[in-house]
């Protein structure tokens, strides 16, 4: 059990708003996707999660229990960052024994076999890493860390695509095994899409959805046609993510799928597909 | 087993029907095991939850059954099982809408008839 209550957070940096009264509940043993434009107030979040900043106002408890200068609840808690703050002398697999006094249930021998699995040699001291490497190394640490919470920031920054495959097939294969509650906050939202099972939308640090993958597709869908014969589709219609290409148009109507009329489509010669989690993410943070 | 993620139809749907053709095809045999949830879903990167409401679809409808330790396997009469489905679903998704189809276009039951025979024939 792991449960995290975020409580009317506020974060303020000087007269900047960061994060505005947000409030939500994160239940054990899923996997979240938390997603926002640049400057959302995605690392606020996660750096608020984890007692590395102070909110204005608002609580984040894990089970019951603050986070704010708490260890015990805050060793529940693993965050892959996306910058590297280890010592930049030390090898890898010293990091590997170091966070083994922070989290005792660490993982060394399944470290090195991930490090191993990705080619990465545990002797590299820490500042040789390139951009790629560093980010599997911190995404290793923080998969063998057996933590009940795991906050991956950009997990893939500067990963080839071979690697990122790898990379999401281990996060899965571990989940499977030891399942816990996993963070990704990615701008790589379509190769996530399959692998969440929920997904929470920041935009100018205000929560917009914060939902279960699925349910949030179904609550939308998108057609396409002529552009004249769409528009009188959509007359009646709530709609977002309009795209023209000359006569061409689709656009994104915002109700449940099962709403939709066939007949009027069959009618006008319309088209329907599935809407994708990015062009769904991307029409509901285009203010 | 192949999934289309641009395709409109659920991923936990196309993965029952998937393990179903497969089932069809012989590739999973009655009373020996399938892939685990957690090759399917490492397989095509997909959350283990929907992988496993796929697997649960098939274990309600009796087409699967789980041996408690060990994991899933095809029940015996599967195949029968799901080709009598897939009949019905033939009427439904096929006969129907060819019928609708065909009204539409004004072409007469026999000349349908006389279009099957032809198709036969090719």
């Amino acid at each position: 059990m792991s449960l995290i209550e975020i409580k009317d957070i506020t974060k303020d940096y000087g007269k900047t708003r960061a994060l505005d009264n947000i409030s939500f509940t994160i239940e054990p043993n899923k996997i979240y996707g938390l997603l926002g434009r640049n400057g959302a107030g995605k690392t606020t979040l996660l750096n608020l999660l984890t007692n590395k900043l102070f909110p204005t106002s608002g609580d984040i408890t894990i089970d019951g229990e603050t986070v704010f200068e708490n260890d015990k609840a805050l060793g529940k808690v693993f965050y892959m960052m996306e910058r590297n703050l280890y010592p930049e002398t030390l090898r890898v697999k010293e990091v590997f024994k170091w966070t083994r006094e922070y989290y005792p249930s660490f993982d060394i021998e399944y470290a090195g076999k991930l490090a191993d699995s990705f080619g990465l040699p545990t002797n590299k001291r820490i500042k040789s890493l390139s951009t790629g490497y560093s980010s599997i190394f911190k995404v290793i640490v923080a998969l063998a860390s057996n933590a009940e919470i795991i906050l991956l920031d950009e997990p893939v920054l500067g990963l080839d695509a071979n690697h990122r495959e790898q990379l999401y097939k281990e996060i899965i294969t571990n989940y499977s095994e030891k399942p816990k509650t996993i963070i990704i906050s990615t701008h790589l939202i379509e190769e996530v899409a399959e692998l969440l099972e929920e997904v929470i939308i920041i935009d100018n640090g205000r929560l917009v959805k914060k939902e279960p993958a699925e349910q949030l597709l179904a609550a939308a869908y998108t057609v396409s046609g002529e552009a004249s014969k769409v528009d009188k589709y959509i007359e009646d219609r709530k709609f977002t993510g309009e795209q023209v290409m000359g006569k061409f148009k689709s656009v994104v109507v915002l109700e449940e799928a099962r709403h939709k009329d066939e007949a009027l489509a069959n009618e006008l010669n319309l088209e329907f597909s599935m809407v994708e989690l990015q062009k769904l993410f991307i029409s509901l943070t285009n203010s | 087993m192949l999934l289309d993620f641009n395709s409109e139809k659920p991923i936990y749907l196309q993965l029952a029907e998937a393990i179903e053709d497969d089932i069809l095809r012989g590739i999973f045999d009655e009373e020996t095991q399938i892939v685990s949830t957690t090759e399917i879903s490492v397989n095509f990167k997909i959350n283990p939850a929907t992988a496993g409401k796929g697997i649960n679809l098939l274990v309600d409808e009796g087409i699967l059954y789980k041996k408690r330790g060990v994991g899933m396997f095809v029940s015996s009469g599967a195949k029968e099982k799901i080709l009598n489905k897939r009949k019905e679903g033939f009427f439904e998704g096929f006969i129907l809408s060819l019928l609708e189809e065909a009204s539409k276009l004004g072409i007469s039951k026999d000349e349908i008839i006389k279009m099957i025979e032809r198709g036969n024939e090719r």
